[in-house]
């Protein structure tokens, strides 16, 4: 499904530069659920991003089902059945849900099957589908409609980023819920996620640190592994 | 009534009219009405001393509209048309102006449309203007409309001022003198592009107990166009009144956004927010990431900040 060869991502620091990723492989199967976890700043951010094209390695080959897409724009990637849910959902001015909802299926979806997607994030769609996706929703609300649209999408692979974060009033319970529905579906995941609830969903997890993969493998013993860590 | 093409286009854009409306109205074409229409309760008669209009609405009236656009189709036109609108103790009504130039000559055509509102006592208004011009010919399409509001106690005025586009250079003037308790909303969306000018200035005068003021304008300055704001409140008594400019700026484009609040009492409460800058980078990124392109994230962007 996804294969990462020799990343490697530079960044400028002063007058010297910063690896942020390093000569990283890994690879992606289909119809797999893969958590990718470590410290902040370790690079998992960066990897999702790099994957979805919004950075660009400074070294490395990107393939997707047996296409290079190294060099393929974010919007070709999103084409070609990527999609990403941002950390921090993106707020706009005269956009509603119901607009950011169809934008992201590519055509007019009915008003049942957008409540639909709400729905499977715990909003009620009367209240939200022609609210505003902007400052006046509150972080738990603007990332329940992040993850609506990236269901809308229909995509193959689903890029999470830290999906947990500014969930405030949907429960976990309803997240973790969400993914095992997805895997279900025969959808390919790739979460970055701390947290050990997510983590346990995974048929993989990859662990990296300064930018290089620490350790991976099936939950129990990966995770076995990091508890030991912190003894 | 007869118009040409373009004549409907221009009152399809500016007062979404595609056949004679219901309630009254006056068409003004080319500097001329051309079909106008009172009802029981709106009165519309021809000023004698100048051109334009004097529009009574009874007191009492719910619930009706008032269409009065204008269309130029002339290359080389100029003209200024002073309407007043007296709205009559408890009324509560939707008047719908705007002004199209097409120009596709080698003059200017423009259009001075100088409107003043009488709100009585306990009115509602809710006014819609939109201006918009083309044509391709080197004669500007000029549109100055000034706006004046003199609302008594206990009224509501709510104005939806859209410049569209095409217009090749605007001087939009508003003010306003509210009473006790009187609401004024005010929502200015202006778009340049090419060489265009634009300078609006909103002067709004808080003189009444309670009385408020909301002036949101948003603006996109496109290619190498010039926009100046000015957005003044004035709180001479207990009172509370927001501002806010938000424009993004695009290509050479430039825009100037000049704040001033004045409280004269230690009871008004004045708040401005203003913020200029390029489209955001994480909403392009955003739309990108659903398949859009940039050009189309822009657009939807832009088309979304202007609604």
């Amino acid at each position: 499904m996804l294969k990462l060869i020799d990343i490697d991502f530079e960044v400028k620091k002063g007058r010297s530069r910063l690896k942020i990723l390093d000569h990283l492989s890994l690879e992606i199967l289909p119809n797999t659920l893969t958590v990718i976890t470590g410290p902040n700043g370790s690079g998992k951010s960066t990897l999702a991003e790099i994957v979805m094209g919004i950075k660009t390695p400074t070294n490395g080959r990107i393939i997707l089902n047996n296409i290079d897409i190294t060099d393929k724009s974010i919007t070709e990637r999103a084409k070609l059945g990527i999609a990403f849910s941002f950390q921090q959902p993106v707020k706009f001015n005269g956009i509603n849900v119901y607009d950011l909802l169809n934008i992201a299926n590519g055509e007019l979806i009915s008003k049942e099957e957008a409540s639909k997607l709400l729905k499977s994030v715990g909003l009620d769609s009367e209240k939200y589908l022609l609210r505003e996706v902007n400052g006046k929703l509150s972080g738990g609300e603007l990332k329940r409609i992040e993850i609506a649209s990236i269901l809308a999408r229909n995509a193959e692979l689903l890029i999470f980023d830290e999906p947990e974060a500014g969930i405030d009033l949907w429960s976990f319970e309803d997240l973790t819920r969400l993914f095992r529905k997805l895997k279900a579906m025969k959808k390919t995941l790739l979460i970055i996620s701390h947290q050990e609830r997510i983590l346990k969903l995974a048929d993989k997890i990859i662990v990296l640190e300064e930018g290089s993969i620490k350790d991976q493998g099936k939950p129990a013993d990966v995770l076995a592994k990091i508890k030991e860590e912190k003894r | 009534m007869n118009w040409t093409n373009e004549e409907k286009q221009i009152f399809c854009e500016v007062a979404d009219v595609f056949e004679i409306p219901e309630g009254a109205y006056n068409f003004r074409v080319n500097g001329k009405s051309v079909g106008r229409k009172s009802t029981e309760n709106i009165n519309i008669e021809p000023k004698t001393d100048v051109s334009g209009l004097d529009i009574h609405i009874k007191p009492g009236t719910k619930n009706e509209t008032v269409h009065i656009p204008v269309a130029i189709s002339v290359t080389g036109l100029s003209e200024a048309v002073y309407n007043d609108f007296h709205v009559g103790k408890g009324a509560d009504v939707t008047i719908i102006a705007g002004c199209g130039i097409y120009n596709c000559g080698p003059t200017d055509s423009t259009h001075n449309g100088i409107h003043r509102f009488f709100i009585e006592k306990g009115a509602k208004v809710r006014y819609i203007e939109r201006h918009y011009g083309f044509g391709g010919g080197r004669g500007g399409k000029i549109l100055n409309p000034v706006t004046e509001l003199y609302m008594e106690d206990d009224t509501e005025a709510l104005l939806e001022m859209e410049q569209i586009k095409g217009v090749d250079s605007t001087i939009r003037e508003t003010k306003a003198k509210l009473g006790d308790r009187a609401k004024l909303v005010v929502k200015e969306r202006l778009m340049t592009h090419g060489r265009q000018k634009a300078e609006s200035s909103y002067n709004v005068i808080l003189d009444g107990v309670d009385s408020t003021a909301d002036v949101v304008s948003r603006a996109i300055a496109q290619d190498v166009s010039r926009q100046n704001l000015k957005l003044t409140i004035v709180g001479n008594n207990k009172c509370r009144g927001h501002s806010e400019c938000n424009a993004i700026l695009m290509d050479d484009a430039k825009v100037i956004a000049t704040p001033s609040l004045e409280a004269a009492n230690i009871n008004a409460e004045l708040i401005h927010e203003a913020a200029i800058g390029k489209i955001a980078g994480d909403q392009l990124t955003k739309l990108m990431t659903l398949g859009l392109t940039k050009k189309e994230a822009e657009s939807k962007i832009i088309n979304g900040f202007l609604k």
